[in-house]
């Protein structure tokens, strides 16, 4: 075998040559991981949005909250339903919801307007949804218009501090407190009470109800339960498959552009890599001559020149990393096209899309390395030498 | 031109470098401007809009609808020269995979409102006089394989059932923005399967002059601001940006993608030019000798850059400009009227002139400069 460290030298040998390689490969990774952080931070945040113990509750057919609609009988239904945990107090978990979108203007461009979701909730809304947590502030009184925003509007929405008043609707609402919810899409939402939406939006007509089953495992029994109840024509969705299932339009098209983006790339990189293995292998061939003298077998040569551009790759593959984790964290928002309404996410750049940049450098070093490392290791030591 | 032929010699001298450097210039270029394209569709739609079209839609929300009733009231007001009215209906169709636009229209008003809608006069005729029919823009004929006079089945997620249109006529929109993936029917006959509730999602106002689109959009919203659905009305243009906008950043996206894009591949394609010229240092000591002058093995050094930059920028760009027009393609209905803008193709051009600087000018200078005693003692 020929030591690894031959390799390593030459390439610190032609420095120039080599960063501007891996700066190449660098960026592909960078791009590559970058996409796939912004996919991955817009799937994560509409499935946190979920509970599994959680069931939601539309008309049948609607495929998203705002397309449906359900009057007070069916809350009762459900609320009376055996299949429903109850509280500490004894009280059903149930959530009656209104769904509807307001347009309010972004802070930093009071142009651009952006269909936020205000959700009309119960107070046992706050139960229901374990995973939201009042950060600042008091939860809205009963009876009062009062709302409470979530964390993500803040920053970008205007009048959303505490004490201040959004204006929708065509009234005024006090903003009491702040939540977070575990990053998921709640975060890009104002909930209030329901019986003040009610009125003010689309009169006696919930959206959606959501309860917490009191036995997780039994959701297929409480599905067929409630879409067998002739009194209603709803259909059961598991509120996390719900969530998951909203996001996956977008999600869909947000990795099938960082596939295509990067694979295009790649294909560009890798040839611009074989023609560098190629130039490099060409000014270095005496020295492979004296590598073929010495008795190191052709084999040998390949796997050594093989190294030596996953070597350049991994570099780039590093140099890409670094360039995308500053991304990690940072907050961009889009329309989700399936509930149409704006959602606020963060580019999550985890160690799995790391190690699967460094992989992808790997794989396009190895590649445009493969058939310069053939010719290397082909050269006759006679023509090599001269 | 007689040094054409030694350009093109060493070039050809190493066909797979030349080829692999075209290709991955072009590649870089196809991607350039594929991602530009996307930043100045979404640009251009947002442009899209009658000057003499207002959208009045409901205050609250783009969700909320607007009484039926409130037409009357519009079409009485000064300046207002036409009216009609129209409603999204989100109906599904087969498995739901494959989403397209539907909305029920008042029919005869708004075909008068949009002639960019263009469709045989039988078949306009034919549609106006079928209560349950319906006109589809001519990319769902292909999309689905539907034929002219077949009933059409859509879900209703909104309003519920199942709901079967004729399909009276096919038209072809002859403004790119107006989508050419939409089925239209009668709003008369929706009205009155929903129970008569009277709504309109949106009316679209014609007017007579552009130049009192503010003062008639206000006069407008004034009329209805104390009642129980307050208006807002805008022209056809602002509504059009709206939808751009909620796109968010993803304009900055692309072009910052694309930037990365075509940095990184000219990074590794300029690296392997220059490599390549540094290989030839003893041919030019040996041109020199020859009594070629400095200026001249410059220019031959650039011109054999040039080739391959241009090259490889025309075959992208070209590319480009020609693949998406013959795949019909939309993005998926996100994007109507997919096309390369001409500014696309001056700045991938000037990108190309860049890299053939970049790539280029060490080379050339070291030809021009190589002494030529020195570069012959390498030579064996």
């Amino acid at each position: 075998m020929i030591p690894i460290a031959y390799n390593v030298r030459s390439v610190v040998q032609r420095p120039v040559s080599t960063a501007l390689t891996a700066l190449g490969v660098g960026l592909v990774v960078a791009v590559f991981i970058g996409m796939l952080a912004l996919a991955n931070g817009f799937s994560v945040a509409l499935a946190k949005t979920g509970s599994t113990r959680n069931v939601l509750v539309l008309r049948k057919g609607a495929d998203s909250e705002l397309s449906s609609g359900l009057g007070r009988d069916v809350s009762s239904i459900i609320a009376a339903d055996p299949h429903v945990a109850t509280g500490a107090d004894g009280r059903p978990l149930v959530s009656p919801e209104v769904y509807v979108l307001v347009p309010l203007a972004k802070a930093f461009d009071t142009t651009q307007i952006a269909n936020v979701v205000a959700r009309g909730v119960s107070d046992q809304a706050w139960l229901v949804r374990n995973n939201v947590t009042i950060t600042e502030g008091q939860r809205p009184a009963s009876g009062r218009a009062e709302v409470c925003v979530g964390s993500r509007l803040t920053q970008r929405f205007p009048h959303t501090g505490i004490g201040q008043t959004l204006r929708f609707a065509g009234r005024d609402w006090t903003v009491t407190c702040h939540f977070t919810a575990a990053g998921s899409a709640f975060e890009s939402e104002i909930w209030g009470e329901n019986e003040q939406f009610m009125p003010v939006f689309r009169g006696e007509v919930f959206q959606s109800i959501t309860f917490r089953l009191k036995d997780p495992a039994a959701f297929e029994e409480a599905q067929r339960a409630l879409q067998a109840d002739k009194r209603m024509t709803v259909d059961a969705h598991r509120e996390s498959e719900f969530y998951a299932q909203q996001s996956q339009l977008l999600g869909q098209i947000l990795n099938f552009l960082a596939i295509m983006i990067t694979g295009i790339m790649a294909v560009g990189a890798v040839f611009g890599a074989i023609n560098t293995m190629y130039a490099a292998i060409a000014s270095r061939a005496p020295e492979i001559g004296v590598l073929l003298t010495l008795g190191f077998k052709p084999g040998s040569v390949l796997i050594s020149f093989l190294a030596e551009s996953a070597f350049i790759a991994v570099i780039g593959g590093l140099l890409g990393c670094l360039f995308a984790l500053p991304l990690n964290g940072i907050v961009t928002s889009t329309t989700n096209w399936s509930s149409f309404s704006e959602i606020a996410f963060s580019f999550r750049v985890t160690p799995a899309l790391l190690s699967l940049g460094l992989i992808f450098a790997v794989v396009m070093g190895v590649i445009g390395g493969f058939f310069p490392a053939l010719r290397a290791a082909r050269l006759q030591v006679v023509q090599a030498l001269r | 031109m007689k040094y054409l032929r030694l350009v093109l010699a060493n070039l050809g001298r190493h066909k797979l470098r030349s080829i692999l450097t075209i290709a991955s210039v072009a590649l870089a270029l196809f991607l350039f401007a594929s991602l530009r394209s996307v930043t100045t569709t979404m640009a251009a739609a947002a442009q899209f809009g009658g000057a003499r079209r207002l959208v009045t839609l409901n205050a609250t929300g783009l969700v909320f609808p607007l009484p039926l009733a409130y037409g009357n009231r519009i079409k009485a007001l000064p300046g207002v020269t036409g009216l009609s009215w129209a409603n999204w209906f989100g109906g599904r169709y087969g498995d739901g995979k494959n989403f397209f636009a539907n909305f029920a229209v008042d029919a005869e008003s708004y075909l008068d409102l949009y002639p960019e809608i263009v469709l045989p006069a039988d078949q306009k005729q034919a549609f106006l006089q079928d209560r349950t029919g319906a006109i589809i823009g001519d990319r769902l004929i292909s999309q689905f394989g539907w034929k002219l006079g077949q009933n059409v089945t859509l879900q209703g997620t909104i309003f519920q059932g199942d709901w079967t249109f004729k399909i009276d006529g096919v038209y072809h929109p002859t403004d790119p923005a107006i989508g050419d993936n939409v089925l239209i029917f009668h709003h008369a006959y929706f009205d009155e399967r929903i129970g008569r509730a009277g709504i309109a999602g949106w009316y679209i106002v014609e007017i007579d002059d552009p130049s009192h689109a503010a003062a008639i959009a206000k006069s407008i919203d004034d009329v209805f601001r104390n009642s129980s659905s307050p208006t807002k009305t805008g022209t056809e243009r602002e509504f059009q940006a709206s939808f751009a906008t909620m796109w968010g950043n993803v304009s900055f996206l692309m072009s910052t993608i694309g930037l990365a894009v075509v940095f990184a591949i000219l990074l590794v394609t300029a690296n392997a030019m220059m490599m390549s010229a540094r290989e030839r240092t003893g041919e030019i000591a040996v041109l020199k000798t020859v009594g070629f002058s400095d200026r001249l093995l410059f220019a031959l050094v650039m011109v054999e850059a040039g080739a391959l930059a241009l090259t490889g920028a025309a075959i992208g760009l070209g590319g480009a400009t020609l693949l998406y027009p013959a795949i019909n393609f939309n993005g998926a209905g996100f994007l109507p009227g997919f096309k390369v803008a001409t500014s696309t193709l001056i700045i991938g051009a000037l990108v190309a002139l860049g890299l053939m600087l970049a790539s280029g000018l060490v080379p050339a200078l070291r030809a021009a400069r190589l002494p030529i005693v020195q570069a012959l003692r390498k030579v064996e």
